[in-house]
């Protein structure tokens, strides 16, 4: 029974790297196709990649909506999650659920809505509009975190802050925030890491200005290339960089 | 500094519960006073509503003369120590003494000084740059306290600022407490469920129960002669016989009708009021005190509560003649 | 003005922004949408108007019929895989693995997570391609004779996407099994239950509402995708999204794409209502 279950373990673990193992691996192919056999070592195609000047113009673009619509989620979210815990409201059970809703509906259908309104609006699409898709997406998250983090110990210090003369505001800076730093800070980096690998919302609603995961797409669309699998370990190596970081600066100093 | 408190027939509704039932009180600049009740009496909501927290349903407060309708917390002349402290866990002990002065605008290396010299008062000098969570509970209770009284304020509210420490360090702390009200002279308003913890620091003791106060006065008065059962019984213990045209379960006594209650200690072979022979059912020497019960051989069913001097020396089943040397008649 | 009062209208103020943006960029477009599904096309011009045509193609033409059905088939397979293979995974790391090493274990189990989304469908494609890792090993193995046909079929789009949901899973499902109490274990054990019956009893039920709640987001996550089917299954049996797709860009029919994202949302909500019960999705 033991050893069953790190049999199993062993297997979901390759099932799960498995991917990202002949990803990575083919990305060092000495040859145009990434599938065996292995022709040997090469870096060519990182130098392609990182040489090529709108696969870095969609970095550029996936980093700038990423972090700004992030920001933008992570501040509403807070606001609106510290009233709707602090402040009895009417209708706040209505307006979490508001608040979460899109949550619950699929990217496409939040892009193809938005299309349809810019369109009527006549409204140019550009990386401003993807990135008012991406707060669409990233705001219930950062509420949900932010309202789920709000415990009795931040409503105590709260109301002794006001107790000893801080208005709201004050509040909000000098207390609520850096007491929930570290949640704020997850909801941050899983909001950037959400925006920065969407791609529905990002391939419709821009035109010129494109980000990374459509440029990967388009890459996609001229077949097979081992140029795809250096992009991609690029991305990989990155993100698990930041993944790291986060664990060892946020939730270590947390504990 | 100081400033004086008038509640005027307030009344909390909280739903369907009526949290304060139409109270009055006055509390004069400098005074040490204590709510004391059990948990519900109303004691809570009423220091919530001095310190702005909540408003009352119907009703007015006034501090310092001025009505505090529509007077938002930060605006009011009152701070208040909460009972879980409420220490600002990202902030030094200096930041935090020194936060309500930040609020106000006040200059740093001005309210550095005064947060050191607040630290001093509860006698945390030089750790100005520990964090809260360094600090045992008795530290965090004076960094509390020293925060609430850095902006100098007219009124200090206490919630149970004591509740959460062993009983050694809470007697310990209210000695303090009282020591730390005398020197800086601001009006005290202390809210406790602890009637020792009441007697030891309160210039007067509020007893309140289901929203209403049942009595008041210096603690000598309110124990000695409690002005009704409930505060009797909530300041200590107390034997109750119910007397009825002279005459009461024990025989004939010489009191008008009503509940007669007698102190435990009140209770020996001297006395005024007798209470006739009584057998000893059990007794336990308590250290200052030797705790007996007794059953009146006139009423079998009845048990007093009798605390007699530490050299006594009763058996189990031995006969007292005991007498009351002070009661009260509710 | 009481203080009540005034610290509602703080609260108001506080909760605005948040509740414009959702009203401004996602009640409105879909309001707008909605609108929309309603027009219909004369040549390449929508005209507006009410009328049910979009819906009652929708429901009618076989295309758009097998591509919901499709979607739907797919989406409950991976939902129900994924939870079943994502169960024991988070259970062994929760409960075998030693707690030092838990948050390793599970960073490991989820750090493909991190990878590009379409970069991983891609990646896929290599491993089950023609030419890909897996025949090329059966056939050096001489296992097989012919490559197999594994990309563009349904098998790969399921396996992409369990392959995603597992590790989704199993972030949400061991979160909720290590918030447990080892004590509800011991007491059941003590109790003399056997350890199925602590699993069944007592394990089971109380993890439920995160299970549920994770296998909703599978759902969703699935049944919109267009990625994962357009690269690993391909143009042979279509998704609903995929249509989607298809009759906003070849044909330029937005009502039809409108309608057809009216009726995929019509699916989520009818999963909502079903599993509502168990739901929390604001404490993920």
């Amino acid at each position: 029974m033991r050893v069953l279950g790190w049999i199993y373990m062993a297997l979901a673990y390759v099932f799960v790297f498995l991917p990202v193992a002949v990803l990575v691996a083919f990305s060092f192919q000495d040859g145009r196709l990434p599938v065996p056999p292995f022709q040997g070592f090469s870096l060519r195609w990182y130098e392609k990649v990182l040489g090529n000047d709108d696969l870095m113009a969609a970095l550029g673009n996936s980093f700038l909506v990423a972090v700004v619509s992030s920001a933008i989620a992570l501040v509403l979210g807070f606001l609106a999650a510290h009233a709707l815990a602090r402040v009895r409201l009417p209708g706040s059970v209505l307006m979490r659920g508001v608040l979460i809703a899109p949550m619950t509906v699929s990217y496409l259908i939040i892009a193809l809505g938005l299309l349809t309104m810019f369109g009527a609006a006549g409204v140019k699409l550009s990386l401003w509009t993807v990135g008012a898709g991406h707060v669409v997406i990233n705001l219930p998250l950062c509420f949900a975190i932010c309202f789920a983090a709000m415990g009795d110990q931040q409503r105590s210090a709260e109301r002794a802050a006001r107790d000893l003369g801080a208005a709201e505001w004050q509040v909000l800076w000098h207390i609520s925030a850096p007491m929930l730093a570290a949640p704020l800070a997850a909801a941050f980096f899983l909001s950037v890491t959400f925006s920065w690998d969407e791609f529905i919302i990002a391939f419709l609603l821009t035109r010129f200005d494109v980000t990374l995961p459509v440029e990967i797409w388009s890459m996609l669309r001229s077949g097979l290339s081992p140029a795809t699998n250096a992009v991609g370990s690029l991305v990989f190596l990155v993100s698990v960089t930041l993944v790291v970081a986060l664990e060892l600066l946020v939730f270590r100093r947390a504990k | 500094m100081t400033a004086g408190v008038s509640v005027r027939g307030v009344s909390q509704r909280y739903g369907g519960a009526l949290a304060l039932d139409d109270v009055s009180l006055e509390i004069m600049a400098g005074e040490f006073v204590v709510l004391l009740g059990p948990s519900g009496c109303g004691k809570t909501t009423l220091l919530n509503l001095i310190g702005g927290f909540a408003e009352p349903t119907r009703g007015q407060v006034l501090i310092g003369g001025k009505d505090m309708a529509g007077v938002a917390p930060k605006e009011r002349p009152t701070t208040t120590v909460f009972q879980d402290y409420a220490l600002f866990p990202h902030m030094s002990l200096a930041e935090n003494v020194g936060f309500g002065l930040r609020m106000r605008g006040v200059a740093k290396a001005e309210r550095m000084a005064r947060a050191e010299e607040m630290l001093a008062l509860v006698g945390l000098d030089g750790r100005g740059d520990r964090r809260p969570h360094e600090l045992s509970g008795g530290q965090r209770q004076r960094v509390a306290l020293a925060r609430a009284l850095a902006v100098s304020p007219d009124v200090l509210l206490l919630d149970e600022p004591l509740g959460a420490l062993d009983l050694k360090l809470r007697r310990a702390m209210q000695d303090e407490l009282k020591a730390i009200q005398r020197r800086v002279g601001t009006t005290f308003v202390h809210v406790t469920h602890d009637q020792e913890e009441a007697m030891g620091i309160a210039d007067r003791i509020v007893v309140m129960n289901g929203g209403k106060i049942e009595d008041q006065g210096p603690p000598r008065e309110v124990y000695m002669r409690p002005k009704s059962l409930f505060a009797a019984g909530f300041m200590g213990e107390v034997n109750r016989i119910k007397v009825k045209g002279g005459v009461s379960a024990l025989g004939m006594m010489a009191v008008p009708d009503g509940v007669l209650c007698i102190r435990p200690e009140a209770i020996s072979t001297a006395g005024a009021l007798r209470l006739g022979p009584c057998r000893v059912r059990d007794a336990a020497f308590f250290g200052g005190y030797v705790r007996a019960h007794v059953v009146p051989v006139a009423a079998p069913d009845m048990v007093l509560v009798v605390h007699l001097p530490q050299g006594a020396e009763v058996a189990e089943g031995q006969v007292l003649d005991l007498g009351a040397s002070a009661h009260v008649v509710l | 003005m009481t203080l009540e009062a005034k610290e509602r209208r703080l609260g108001w103020g506080l909760v605005a922004p948040a509740l414009v943006w959702t009203g401004a960029f996602f009640v409105l477009p879909f309001v707008a949408m909605l609108a929309l599904s309603f027009a219909h096309m004369e040549g390449r011009t929508v005209v507006h108007g009410f009328g049910a045509g979009n819906y009652v193609r929708a429901f009618t033409d076989w295309t758009m019929v097998k591509a919901l059905v499709n979607s739907l088939e797919i989406t409950v397979l991976v939902t129900v895989v994924s939870v079943v293979l994502a169960y024991p995974l988070a259970a062994i790391i929760a409960f075998r693995v030693p707690a030092r090493w838990q948050r390793l274990a599970l960073l490991m189990a989820v750090l493909p997570f991190w990878t590009s989304y379409v970069v991983r469908s891609y990646s896929w494609l290599l491993v089950l391609g023609q030419n890909g890792v897996v025949n090329k090993t059966l056939l050096g193995l001489g296992l097989i004779a012919e490559p197999l046909e594994i990309a563009s079929t349904r098998t790969a789009t399921v396996i992409g996407f369990v392959h995603f949901f597992v590790m989704l899973l199993t972030l949400t499902i061991y979160a909720n099994l290590i918030q447990l109490s080892p004590n509800y274990m011991r007491a059941a054990q003590d109790l003399g239950a056997g350890r199925w019956q602590t699993f069944r009893h007592v394990v089971l039920p109380l993890t439920l509402p995160g299970v549920v709640t994770g296998a909703f987001l599978t759902f969703v996550l699935c049944i919109g995708d267009y990625i994962t089917p357009q690269i690993l299954g391909g143009n042979a049996e279509l998704t609903l999204p995929q249509l989607i797709m298809l009759q906003m860009g070849r044909s330029g029919n937005f009502p039809l794409a409108s309608a057809l994202s009216v009726v995929l949302m019509g699916v989520v909500t009818l999963a909502y209502f079903l599993s509502a019960r168990w739901l929390r999705l604001d404490r993920l």
